[in-house]
């Protein structure tokens, strides 16, 4: 009887709401953070293989099928790795800035819809999260910049700086066009609303102005301007050792599916497509757009920051402006001619 | 919407929790070798760095940074407008208009102010 009663109470605390809840995000968490780990080794092996493949080289292929198991040893190295912290560092800065960086990539996924029914959060200000947040780690990255006490490290930062303040705003401008379109910032209703029709048969000038900005978010050539190699050894990065740098690096690939989740998202009606579950769907159309991302980043040559900030200010921001006056000059015509329907 | 926000500030401890774990993992396992001076010294191409890096870093892009702060704000007003925009008629879209017309005219006056030249 009195072994019941206890057993009653543990059954009670946990029906409590709060604890529910706690336990449900913390199950989410550990499930997101699986995936997020799985899915770089997939990406790093992938990005190798596809630079190889337009390099016209093989590249990792002994270890695995494929050469599959080739990012789980890389990841192995990482960790293992001697923890150098230079001695003139910021210590708390240089300490907190991957953390950060990892952090806030951690959090897009929280609000990506991965199928049917099938999301962490269902917000209703998805899309606006999804920018602020998105945006948040140029912060971290100025830190980490900033922390390391060098010169290299201290340009890239301040390069990220110059970049944000250029693409952030044709990158939100762009995304306005769909909003209209849906009346919604919902990602589940923006997916609903591309049942007959993808935006980006609706949206083409915004599509291109978001993957130029999103190519400028990733950090990726043509626009990697923070870590240019050649010029900045690794940018803000160049600091960095071991895990502290593998969690950059971590960011970085996870980073590249998360942006090419929203696009398909917002542009290619995200998971919706016929037969197939849709999740599976959500992949199928996400690696594509990662290849793209790819095939992208490995064919443009690096752009100069003046010319960068030029091309967004005077060719991204106009175009952006002049898609949004389109855009609602056309949805009132067509409301016009077919009475009071939506899209 | 609380619930949903809750769960993402257990994402914020959770990424905390992680990322610390990451690297507490690294501190465990690195080879525990003695750094001699050159191994944590900053950074440089052979040489040693000259000269204090936190200086006062000429920004050049300032003016394109206080155009932003104009455009990031006329963002947050854009977008509820944006959502609404389907139930608003006519009458919002006119007025979106003049609204972004005020700030493409800022834009061009900043653009052949020379503003948005890197110098």
């Amino acid at each position: 009887m009195d072994s019941n009663n206890n057993i009653t109470s543990i059954w009670d605390f946990f029906q409590n709401p709060i604890i529910m809840n706690l336990l449900i995000g913390v199950v989410y968490f550990a499930a997101i953070a699986a995936f997020i780990t799985v899915l770089v080794i997939i990406l790093m092996w992938m990005d190798r293989r596809v630079a190889a493949f337009f390099q016209e080289r093989l590249g990792p292929i002994k270890y695995g099928p494929q050469g599959l198991l080739q990012p789980v040893f890389d990841a192995v190295k990482m960790v293992s790795k001697g923890n150098i912290t230079p001695r003139n560092v910021d210590k708390l800065v240089y300490n907190l800035a991957p953390m950060l960086i990892f952090m806030t990539t951690l959090l897009v996924y929280a609000a990506l819809p991965y199928g049917k029914n099938l999301t962490v959060v269902n917000l209703n200000v998805g899309v606006l999260y999804l920018i602020a947040i998105s945006s948040t780690a140029t912060i971290a990255i100025l830190m980490g910049g900033w922390g390391s006490n060098n010169k290299y490290s201290l340009i890239g930062g301040m390069r990220t700086v110059a970049m944000i303040i250029s693409y952030e705003i044709p990158f939100a401008f762009s995304l306005l066009g769909i909003i209209m379109l849906t009346g919604s910032m919902n990602m589940t209703d923006i997916i609903n609303a591309q049942k007959n029709v993808w935006f980006v048969f609706l949206q083409p000038l915004a599509f291109v102005v978001f993957m130029i900005t999103a190519m400028a978010e990733l950090n990726k050539s043509p626009f990697d301007l923070p870590e240019a190699e050649s010029e900045l050894v690794a940018g803000f990065i160049t600091e960095y050792a071991g895990m502290k740098f593998g969690l950059v690096y971590l960011a970085e690939y996870a980073n590249m599916f998360s942006m090419a989740a929203i696009a398909v998202t917002l542009f290619f009606g995200g998971w919706q497509g016929p037969l197939l579950p849709s999740w599976l769907w959500f992949l199928i159309k996400t690696l594509l757009m990662v290849f793209f991302i790819m095939w992208i980043r490995w064919t443009l040559p690096r752009i100069r920051i003046d010319k960068m900030m030029k091309l967004n200010w005077k060719v991204l921001i106009p175009l952006s402006i002049l898609n949004i006056f389109l855009t609602g000059i056309g949805i009132k015509l067509y409301q016009y001619f077919t009475g009071m329907g939506g899209v | 919407m609380l619930k949903d926000f809750g769960i993402i500030g257990i994402f914020v401890l959770g990424g905390l929790f992680f990322t610390g774990a990451a690297l507490l993992t690294n501190w465990i396992i690195r080879p525990k070798e003695h750094h001699n001076e050159n191994a944590t010294s900053t950074f440089e191409c052979g040489l040693d760095t000259r000269g204090p890096t936190w200086v006062q870093f000429r920004i050049n892009y300032f003016l394109y940074a206080l155009i932003f702060v104009v455009f990031d704000i006329e963002t947050v007003f854009l977008y509820p407008w944006a959502v609404r925009f389907n139930s608003l008629g006519v009458f919002a879209l006119v007025e979106m208009i003049i609204f972004i017309a005020i700030l493409a005219l800022g834009l061009w006056y900043a653009w052949k102010k020379g503003a948005l030249e890197w110098k």
